[in-house]
């Protein structure tokens, strides 16, 4: 079986998505539903004390892995802190590192993002650290103990696409961890040329909840996962500079073509 | 006492419990870190917060 496995934990669907931007909880277990996902992203943030909130993790199935983020954090030090916060709910020890002080770009800070992993890592948590896609950082990443590595397509929000192709390409070919595209994807066929590229998953968030329709765009992306992952495994032709015909070149009916 | 960065005046040796119900949040949702110490829950009982005491009680969110 073709299953996504990290932390040691086998994954039906290589599709993660996000909880953010969502103006009410109540499509979350839909978006959750019709993309088939099974990893979840979740921020940390201070309750409300004003106004009563929604339990978020009411709207997110059992069987769902919750992947929270240390968003928020502008160095290691902040992003640990975080983690053990997210930990101490009690609903598993997976952590999504996001380390991020350029406020224009949410660029991730890698040097940071290492060091987090590294303590993080040694603490028994399991780490999907979110990156700029540098060879070196994801060797480090590695070294530090992380379970999979999440290159950003674009940044954050941006619904742009895969513009880092290259280094991403680069890091699927010589990293031996899971690579997941994070940040960036905007349309289903960009995470199906992720997994074509041979992405171990994808990660969604702002391309779901920026749709006209969420859900149906969730389906939509399920689906685009599923294609480009059999492709990869399929294996695509190889590409020509000149056309070489589908149709045969002898036999022609008389008074047709040479 | 300050509380998610605000001050509040509430009486001494209240123990998290007890903070918790006067804002009206329920133990099994949040996790409090005071004086940027996790407490475990079983103690959220018997652990008195002083006046001086920085808490911070967090909860999962929507996000990326």
């Amino acid at each position: 079986m073709d299953n996504l496995i990290i932390g040691g934990i086998e994954l039906k669907s290589r599709l993660l998505i996000g909880t953010g931007k969502y103006s009410s909880h109540d499509i979350v277990p839909k978006i959750i539903e019709s993309s088939g996902a099974k990893i979840v992203t979740m921020a940390i943030r201070r309750v409300n004390l004003n106004s009563k909130e929604e339990n978020l993790l009411e709207y997110i199935p059992k069987d769902c892995i919750l992947l929270p983020n240390t968003s928020g954090a502008r160095n290691a030090e902040e992003a640990v802190r975080i983690a053990k916060l997210a930990k101490a709910m009690g609903c598993g020890n997976w952590v999504k590192i996001e380390v991020i002080s350029d406020n224009k770009y949410l660029l991730p800070d890698n040097q940071e993002t290492i060091k987090a992993t590294e303590i993080l890592a040694k603490e028994g948590f399991i780490v999907l650290p979110y990156m700029s896609p540098d060879l070196m950082s994801a060797k480090r990443l590695l070294e530090a103990g992380a379970a999979a590595v999440m290159p950003l397509g674009s940044p954050i929000g941006t619904n742009r696409g895969i513009r880092t192709k290259e280094l991403i390409q680069i890091l699927i070919d010589e990293i031996a961890l899971p690579i997941i595209v994070d940040a960036g994807i905007g349309r289903p066929s960009e995470a199906t040329e992720a997994m074509e590229m041979g992405a171990a998953a994808v990660l969604v968030n702002t391309a779901l909840a920026s749709a006209n329709d969420p859900v149906k765009m969730a389906e939509a992306f399920g689906l685009a996962v599923k294609a480009g992952r059999l492709a990869y495994n399929a294996k695509l032709g190889s590409e020509s500079n000149i056309a070489i015909a589908s149709s045969p070149l002898t036999g022609f009916l008389n008074g047709g073509a040479n | 006492m300050v509380i998610n960065g605000e001050n509040m005046d509430l009486k001494n040796k209240l123990t998290i419990n007890e903070l918790l119900e006067i804002l009206c949040l329920t133990k099994g949702r949040v996790v409090v870190e005071v004086n940027l110490e996790i407490i475990s829950k079983d103690l959220y009982e018997s652990y008195t917060l002083n006046a001086t005491d920085v808490v911070e009680i967090i909860s999962f969110m929507g996000g990326g």
